[in-house]
């Protein structure tokens, strides 16, 4: 079984991701998929250069789903395609498995991209094909038999659901069903690396949310490590494991989905939450007007896990006599991991207070007092 | 009924001279369209490889042969057939008649429809060729399999323009004593005042110049998928 560390649900409702990746870190030889190494790339001539991609590193797992999410213009795009070498970084390396790409001559690079598929935004197949024919394509690339390629596109057109498109040209299908195509024909050469290039963002909202199950289930079922570039933090929060915040040309956050979501370091990764949670300047505005004295704070409470679910505020208040007002709350899951973001007054003398805290911090996730 | 009112005599047209000078024509274009096909499309295809490639030579041979190219197209093409009289001569061994008009002929249609076929390519969608590359597709299977088939409505429109730029081509290769229906028109037409015969041979070449026409126009239908 791959590593998937968010499908795992925390005992008792207490995760410890410290102590779960030290963990996982002790694990993690031979589970590596992915490695970039100190990667930069800049365009241009001597006299004017511009940096798109500067001091890269990265190192995704075997079995991940990991996000890059950055603005336009961030250098996602280019970070992703450098996986490939489909742009060369102008230093650094490239690291699938044990191989570095970046040392390859062009025909050995050739039949190690077969093993990474990708998808595009604009799904970018063959109008003068078939649905058939894109999806043999690749096959067809390494002169595969004639049997074996019916059989396997057949079964990749069921596992899209395509089946009854068969025959027709990507011209008669809809946006959805070409990004399925996509999705099949990049998973024709039973690649171990799937790169997503912002595969739903030429697409509604529901069928990006179909698309995103099925790569999820892609994930699942085949184990193929995922990464995927995106400007929405819905997308990461959906299927994600671990995200990676970029912004001019730098990663200026990575880690968990679950931490970095609800604890964002970086003004830009706030921003990215922000824009998913438009209520957070209402709440600013909200605490301001609100009259503040000895006997009020406001917390903010982050749940995780199945303790998300639990009556954890009311019994700490029922045994400390605090009473309280949720000016806020939220609860949903990230990937599978449940989670809950509250935030509330409490009212009550300070010891009460922060016995109700002392209390709270040892159920559930985090605990910070923001006003 | 036009014509006939105004004096022309058509009992004094010589049809068999104008049937062999038909032929000579269709075999005029066919041999050098042949041969334009074979030679342009190469070198479209190069021009195109080599614009988009990233080394130093690559952009080198693009310029050169770009520049073979546009010299070849600029200069006129009675000029052209006149001055490579020895070269005709040198490949086909004559300078005149159906073979020795298609060496000219293929000279000035090839980078002609070599360009065609570059601008052709261009139009192919870059993200398509992206994800070739991406799939791990040699440069030979992004031709083969990406470029040609992606343009082919474009490409047969090309072939099109090409052969109805050969069918004038062919009229003035009369001069060199080249035959086919252009001879036939300037030398009874121009030459004896005979211009029932000039009449006649310029009907058919507008028959052929529409029938490749509506051929082509087909068979781009057929090939479109957009």
């Amino acid at each position: 079984m791959t590593c998937q560390p968010f499908s795992v649900v925390p005992e008792k409702g207490f995760f410890d991701h410290k102590k779960f990746f030290s963990l996982l870190d002790q694990k993690r030889e031979g589970t590596i998929m992915i490695q970039l190494k100190q990667l930069s790339k800049t365009y241009g001539s001597k006299h004017k250069q511009t940096v798109a991609l500067s001091d890269i590193n990265v190192t995704i797992d075997r079995g991940e789903i990991f996000g890059i999410i950055g603005h336009s213009g961030a250098g996602k795009s280019t970070l992703l395609r450098s996986i490939n070498l489909l742009e060369r970084p102008t230093a650094g390396e490239v690291w699938i498995g044990d191989t570095n790409l970046t040392a390859l001559s062009d025909v050995d690079l050739q039949g190690q991209r077969r093993k990474i598929g990708m998808i595009f935004q604009h799904f970018n197949l063959l109008s003068s094909a078939t649905i058939f024919d894109n999806i043999a394509f690749p096959l067809r690339l390494v002169r595969t038999p004639k049997a074996e390629v019916e059989q396997k596109v057949d079964n990749l057109l069921k596992l899209v659901g395509l089946e009854e498109h068969r025959n027709k040209y990507p011209s008669q299908l809809s946006g959805g069903q070409k990004q399925r195509v996509g999705i099949a024909r990049a998973l024709a050469n039973d690649p171990e690396v799937l790169l997503c290039d912002e595969a739903t963002s030429a697409l509604d909202p529901q069928t990006t949310q179909s698309i995103l199950r099925l790569l999820l289930d892609i994930n699942k079922q085949f184990g193929i490590t995922i990464v995927l570039i995106t400007h929405e933090m819905h997308v990461i929060q959906t299927i994600c494991d671990t995200v990676a915040v970029i912004h001019d040309g730098r990663i200026v956050e990575q880690g968990p989905v679950t931490e970095v979501f609800l604890k964002p370091q970086h003004a830009v990764t706030r921003d990215f939450i922000r824009e998913e949670n438009e209520s957070a300047e209402l709440l600013d505005r909200l605490i301001a007007s609100l009259p503040s004295n000895d006997h009020t704070e406001v917390v903010k409470i982050n749940f995780l896990g199945t303790s998300t679910y639990q009556p954890i505020l009311s019994e700490a208040v029922q045994a400390t006599g605090v009473s309280f007002a949720i000016l806020q709350g939220t609860i949903a899951t990230m990937k599978d991991t449940p989670y809950g973001q509250l935030i509330v007054r409490f009212e009550g003398d300070k010891e009460a207070i922060a016995k109700t805290y002392e209390m709270l911090r040892t159920q559930v996730h985090e605990l910070e007092v923001i006003g | 009924m036009i014509l006939l009112s105004t004096g022309f005599d058509f009992s004094k047209i010589y049809w068999s001279e104008i049937w062999t000078a038909t032929w000579d024509t269709l075999r005029m274009l066919f041999f050098s369209g042949i041969f334009t096909f074979i030679i342009g499309l190469p070198i479209g295809i190069l021009l195109f490889m080599t614009a988009r490639g990233n080394s130093v030579w690559s952009r080198m041979l693009y310029r050169v042969i770009s520049f073979i190219v546009n010299i070849l197209r600029s200069v006129p093409f009675v000029i052209l057939m006149i001055s490579i009289i020895p070269l005709t001569k040198l490949i086909v061994g004559t300078s005149i008649g159906v073979l020795g008009s298609i060496p000219p002929l293929v000279l000035a249609a090839a980078p002609f429809f070599a360009r065609l076929v570059e601008t052709s390519l261009r139009e192919v969608d870059r993200g398509v060729i992206e994800a070739a590359e991406a799939m791990g597709a040699s440069k030979g299977q992004i031709v083969g399999k990406v470029l040609l088939p992606e343009s082919m409505p474009s490409l047969i429109a090309g072939i099109t323009i090409t052969i109805v730029t050969l069918v004038s081509y062919t009229a003035m290769s009369g001069l060199i004593g080249g035959g086919g229906l252009g001879d036939l028109a300037i030398r009874y037409g121009y030459q004896r005042y005979e211009m029932e015969i000039m009449v006649v041979a310029v009907i058919l070449m507008i028959i052929i110049v529409q029938l490749i026409q509506v051929l082509g126009d087909i068979l781009v239908k057929r090939f479109s998928r957009k």
